[in-house]
């Protein structure tokens, strides 16, 4: 079965042959896999080595020019390391790029700390509403996603992981029900590849469970109208990334808000993602004691 | 494709550049580049007002964005800007301000201030101009001499020599602001990895427009325009 890395370089070399107006900014990783592309496309498949500031300022004057940038690497080579060209030389110039990481938050676990990118999205978060991010939880979500963010010249965020569920929800842009609980029972949101060990923590509690692969922008009017009283959200970057988006959109009806995700804390541990899944508490387990320990704790 | 007849506007310029007073602190940076930019824009760039969104004009990226009193002089003196916004130099209303925005200033190719961004974004221009068969523009980046302590040029730098991207021009006027100066000379830097390089002086019109009209086929150049130590 094919993984979303792979996924995203079937669609992009697919978008360089029929659109002359994408073109792809590399800075090592992956170039060997569009080898073949750049054959074909010499002037649209640029590896510019490992430069991912230039990377990144390449992106920006091919959309000065006119072109579709897309631009790839780690996130934390991507998005952390060249996070000034991002603000300016894509943001303040007005122009946008298609940004694709890989090695979503823990999936470099063996890597440790220096391969591995929990803050990505907040980090968006500082630039702006500008940014479309996408987190999916599906290879089979990859195709579309991209293919949409080629086809605009906005700022769009595309962060691909290892981790993934079982089913495939590509129209889940806004919040998508996928269990639904009695009148004014709890709503958990679970973001891209979090849904399958939310569904498993949840199976057999009164909760509405809604899933969605784009956290930003966030449907927040879909949030209106499913949230009661409690709601948990469940994010596979830093834990409260969305927690002022959401307190923004329930700001005038009385609520409580569980926000998991990635810990602040580097662990300093290696392991596999599983294992940092348990550590951080977003395995099954760990996710269904917090969340029953907070819808219990209503009234003490 | 439109072309641009040589202007002179060495008569107004000083005019104008006192119409900038607001911007004091770099009023140093601002003198050290008004040379290369008169020569630039009366005699090398193809690009007018008319022309400014014209996918076959010349580009000029001011990427040392500090002092830009001179660049916005030359703007009014060739009809991008009105006169008149000299004179609001970073008020409340100005479009204008410290550093140049390319949203905010017609003929601004791109917004800048922060050290080290243009010569990234002038290579990727060049590229994309190269990707679409638009093979007559060059583009020309200015740089300071400090900025290049920015590491991000040498990104730049090496893989613009490595891919042979002789559209791309980038000129460095070098007033020794460079806090542990650039030993071996600028230059160096530049034909280690493949560019075409002139030094000249950074004062006399005729040789910077020599030296930016200059390079060879399958090399990006360099100008370094020496001048008076900014003191």
């Amino acid at each position: 079965m094919t993984d979303m890395r792979t996924a995203f370089i079937d669609t992009t070399t697919a978008l360089l042959d029929e659109d002359p107006r994408t073109a792809l900014v590399l800075a090592d990783i992956s170039a060997s896999q569009f080898a073949s592309a750049g054959h074909r496309h010499p002037d649209r498949v640029l590896n510019v080595g490992i430069r991912e500031q230039l990377m990144i300022g390449v992106a920006g004057g091919l959309a000065l020019t006119g072109l579709r940038p897309i631009a790839h690497s780690y996130a934390t080579f991507l998005v952390d390391r060249a996070y000034e060209q991002i603000k300016l030389d894509l943001d303040h110039q007005g122009v946008g790029a298609v940004l694709v990481s890989i090695g979503a938050s823990y999936d470099g676990s063996a890597e440790g700390r220096t391969h591995q990118s929990p803050g990505d999205v907040a980090l968006f978060d500082s630039l702006g509403d500008g940014w479309t991010v996408r987190v999916p939880g599906h290879p089979d979500e990859v195709a579309p996603l991209l293919r949409n963010a080629a086809t605009s010249d906005d700022p769009v965020y595309l962060r691909l992981s290892e981790q993934r569920n079982a089913e495939a929800y590509p129209d889940a842009t806004g919040l998508r029900v996928l269990r639904r609980g009695l009148t004014n029972a709890p709503l958990v949101v679970a973001v891209g590849p979090m849904l399958d060990p939310t569904l498993a923590a949840t199976e057999g509690m009164d909760v509405t469970v809604a899933y969605t692969h784009t956290p930003r922008p966030l449907d927040t009017p879909g949030l209106r109208a499913l949230a009661n009283t409690d709601v948990v959200l469940v994010e596979p970057y830093l834990a409260g990334t969305s927690s002022a988006l959401v307190s923004r959109a329930l700001a005038d009806v009385p609520h409580r808000l569980l926000a998991l995700g990635v810990g602040q804390t580097d662990l300093r541990r290696y392991g596999d993602p599983a294992d940092h899944a348990r550590w951080h508490g977003l395995d099954a387990d760990g996710l269904r004691r917090s969340i029953s320990a907070f819808l219990g704790s209503v009234g003490g | 494709m439109t072309t641009t007849l040589p202007t002179d506007s060495s008569a107004r310029l000083p005019g104008l550049i006192r119409r900038l007073t607001g911007d004091e602190k770099h009023a140093p940076s601002a003198h050290s580049t008004v040379d290369v930019l008169q020569v630039l824009y009366d005699r090398v760039l193809r690009v007018t007002p008319d022309t400014a969104d014209d996918p076959e004009r010349n580009r000029f990226l001011l990427s040392k964005g500090h002092g830009p009193a001179a660049y916005y002089a030359v703007l009014a003196a060739h009809g991008f800007i009105p006169d008149a916004w000299l004179d609001d130099l970073a008020g409340t209303e100005s479009r204008l301000g410290h550093h140049p925005d390319r949203l905010l200033v017609p003929g601004v190719e791109i917004g800048s201030g922060s050290l080290g961004h243009g010569l990234g974004l002038a290579v990727g221009t060049a590229l994309g101009l190269r990707a679409q068969g638009l093979l007559n523009p060059r583009v020309y980046v200015l740089l300071g001499d400090a900025e290049l302590d920015e590491g991000s040029n040498h990104e730049a730098i090496a893989y613009a020599g490595a891919t042979s991207l002789d559209s791309l021009t980038a000129v460095v006027v070098d007033n020794s602001s460079a806090s542990h100066g650039w030993a071996g000379g600028i230059a160096s830097r530049f034909t280690v990895n493949g560019w075409t390089a002139d030094t000249v002086d950074g004062r006399n019109h005729e040789a910077l427009y020599a030296a930016l009209t200059g390079g060879r086929p399958r090399h990006p150049h360099l100008v370094v325009a020496r001048i008076e130590s900014k003191g």
